[in-house]
């Protein structure tokens, strides 16, 4: 594992994040941010509110552009690009907040995000001539199945905004896969999800790392979700990074245990109380 | 679950509009309705293409337009200047000119356009000064830059002047040759359809041009720089004869041929509908509809935002400029204060009350519009004409009050409605099926 630690050669991994700092005025939301996630790698980013964890997807998908440092995924430069080029190259994300086309369909929800692959002209789709029927229904059949992996084909017709909490949740991860990622960032999924719901998350989680080859990486306050599947997981901490390792190393961190907790606790307890 | 055998939308849809076209018309040949009535059904269906594009922009897109009426007005002048020298002086000689210039500027336009999209200055400027770097100061290399991006431009821009001349060149003989050819009566139809259609396309160029800076602004700022555009083109217009004597300026244009007919203005409607309905539901529509939504997860999910903008912005003008131009044929005048900010919100009204994001709403709206001011004023007692305008706002706030989505909110009607997905059996992979179960089971037990 040590072996993908940023920066130990000139080597760049799958995503490849480097001295990434984000200065709001006169707030410095996050400073010299390193990361590395390997190809096929399934890894967490974790730490209390207001750490900077999304502040760093944010800047990995271009939403915001970062004061310094340079973000690489799959040898191609990704500072400077528009969020839709960025997507175009292989990064799709969900939202800690959920950010659906509330007044769409769920299966239209999904068909906008093929919208990158659509294959046919504007002059086709206005005259319906040529590429369109096929490729629509092809598109359409697409997103179906999309919908069916998540168990959402029965309600596809249903707008988005009519689901149930934990529906929305997973409809918002089946349209992010929709636009065919090789890397998907997943921003707080299990937020306010009931334990079993949060299992069946997990188990997703784990099913669509395996079926579609992608490369996770999620940010996650909930501890049983991070330590349960997450293989590497780093701590932020006031926008630096204050640990990094396995859930194991995690778990018995005194450093984490007082970010998250305070210094008192620091000392005292033992990692499993601190987990949970 | 099955779903049972339906009639395809489009037929009585299309039943629909022809029992409509067909009312008119027979009501027009017997002398049913008169000749007022007549031009104001014709006005409807006119303000229902205008308020379609609207729609688009606002109801679609979301973005908040109040610069719909300058696009009206380009269509309107752009295609009287076209048919207007064609109808005057039929055997001058010079009845192609003003429709030479219109195509050849257009086409210039849209040269100079794909110059600077497709020369990618920056990038020039990037390598020019990558180079330079090394031996000459910061400063220097910033003139440097700047001036060559300068003569880029100035270059660019000649040439689009020039090749603008030489396709009137080319676009006069041939327009002289293909009217020639053309018998007067189907000449005078096709110089008509001409004229439509290019008051569409330089509507559309010009609310592309003007899209490119303002898109970028946020709803409310662009709807007040929206606004700034239609100020400008009513001041334009005011003093045009300044530029071009024909248009008469704040005098009115007058003796443009009055070609628009029922049969013309309904079947621009049709057209423009099954353009609309069709852009719509399709993965383009979805994409215009995503940036509406919400433009963070669109941009997330890879929809280039600006080009969705910029596309919908278009084609609202396209609309705008096609209805501005049957408009123009209607009354055969033309008065800047047709074009003034007071009736540029008509179409604005008119998508509210129907309903944000319903095209059917949109044309139930313009037609009922239409028939509740001149109906009012046939209704209403001698002398209290003016009451219209206090019984038509009254209605309005009553709408707003109780139906703030409008008539029909999102709602829309036979072939307009969103298709139904194909009906299938839907496979789910065995792994997914394990995956959801596992939660499931999992739940119980706890």
């Amino acid at each position: 594992m040590t072996d993908l630690q940023p920066g130990a050669s000139g080597v760049t991994a799958f995503l490849d994040i480097r001295d990434l700092t984000m200065q709001f005025g006169g707030l410095r939301a996050v400073s010299d941010f390193t990361m590395a996630v390997p190809e096929h790698g399934l890894y967490g980013l974790i730490g209390p509110n207001g750490a900077g964890k999304t502040t760093v997807f944010n800047m990995v998908t271009g939403l915001y552009q970062p004061t310094s440092g340079e973000i690489h995924f799959d040898g191609h430069i990704v500072n400077g690009l528009q969020p839709h080029e960025i997507t175009h190259l292989g990064i799709a994300r969900t939202f800690q907040n959920i950010r659906l086309f509330r007044n769409l369909t769920v299966l239209d929800n999904v068909r906008i995000a093929y919208h990158q692959h659509a294959g046919y002209a504007l002059l086709e789709a206005v005259t319906r001539l040529g590429r369109f029927r096929r490729q629509e229904r092809l598109l359409t059949e697409q997103a179906q199945d999309f919908l069916a992996v998540f168990g959402l084909h029965d309600r596809q017709l249903e707008l988005a905004k009519n689901l149930p909490y934990g529906e929305q949740r997973r409809l918002e991860i089946a349209r992010a896969l929709a636009a065919q990622p090789r890397l998907l960032l997943l921003d707080e999924p299990a937020a306010g999800m009931n334990p079993n719901e949060t299992e069946t998350l997990m188990q997703l989680i784990r099913f669509v790392h395996d079926e579609f080859n992608l490369t996770i990486l999620l940010i996650e306050h909930q501890m049983r979700v991070v330590m349960g599947i997450c293989e590497w997981i780093t701590v932020m901490d006031f926008g630096q990074v204050i640990a990094r390792g396995t859930a194991d190393d995690i778990q018995s961190n005194t450093q984490v245990i007082e970010a998250y907790l305070g210094k008192q606790f620091g000392k005292g307890l033992t990692s499993d109380a601190a987990a949970s | 679950m099955k779903r049972r055998f339906t009639i395809p939308t489009w037929i009585p849809t299309l039943v629909f509009a022809a029992a409509i076209y067909l009312a008119v018309r027979y009501a027009t040949q017997t002398e049913t309705i008169t000749r007022y009535w007549y031009q104001v059904i014709q006005f409807a269906a006119i303000t229902a293409i205008s308020a379609l594009g609207l729609n688009l922009i606002y109801g679609f897109n979301g973005q908040f337009s109040l610069g719909h009426v300058g696009f009206y007005a380009i269509g309107a002048y752009g295609s009287a200047l076209i048919t207007k020298d064609f109808g005057r002086n039929p055997w001058s000689g010079d009845r192609v000119g003003a429709l030479s210039w219109i195509i050849a500027a257009q086409l210039g336009i849209l040269l100079v356009l794909a110059a600077f999209r497709y020369l990618r200055i920056g990038r020039l400027r990037q390598r020019v000064r990558s180079t330079l770097a090394s031996s000459l100061q910061p400063h220097e290399c910033n003139v440097i830059c700047l001036l060559l991006t300068l003569a880029i431009t100035a270059l660019i821009l000649a040439a689009g002047y020039y090749a603008t001349i030489g396709l009137h060149w080319v676009a006069y003989r041939l327009n002289t040759a293909l009217y020639a050819a053309l018998p007067q009566k189907l000449g005078v139809a096709v110089n008509f359809a001409v004229a439509i259609l290019s008051g569409g396309t330089m509507a559309a160029l010009v609310s592309y041009l003007v899209g490119l800076p303002l898109l970028r602004l946020g709803s409310d700022y662009f709807g007040i720089a929206t606004l700034g555009f239609a100020i400008m083109m009513y001041t334009a217009l005011q003093n045009s004869d300044l530029v071009i004597e024909t248009m008469k300026g704040a005098r009115g244009m007058v003796g443009i041929p009055p070609y628009t007919t029922w049969t013309w203005a309904f079947g621009a409607l049709v057209v423009c509908a099954i353009i609309m309905r069709n852009l719509i539901r399709s993965s383009q529509g979805r994409a215009i509809i995503s940036v509406r939504e919400d433009e963070i997860a669109a941009r997330a999910m890879g929809i280039n935002v600006a080009q969705q903008k910029a596309m919908a912005f278009s084609f609202g003008g396209f609309f705008a400029g096609i209805a501005g131009a049957l408009f123009a044929h209607l009354y055969g005048f033309l008065h800047p204060s047709s074009f003034n900010m007071i009736k540029g919100f008509d179409p604005l009204i008119i998508i509210v009350f129907g309903g944000l994001g319903s095209m059917t709403g949109t044309i139930v709206a313009s037609i009922g519009f239409a028939l509740l001011i001149e109906g009012l004023r046939v209704i209403l007692p001698q002398g209290f004409e003016d009451w219209r305008f206090v019984i038509y706002p009254i209605l309005l706030l009553l709408v707003m009050l109780l139906r703030q989505e409008g008539l029909l909110g999102t709602r829309e009607w036979g072939w307009l409605r969103a298709p139904l997905p194909p009906d299938r059996d839907i496979p789910v992979p065995p792994r997914a099926l394990a995956a959801q179960r596992a939660g499931g089971n999992n739940s119980e037990e706890a």
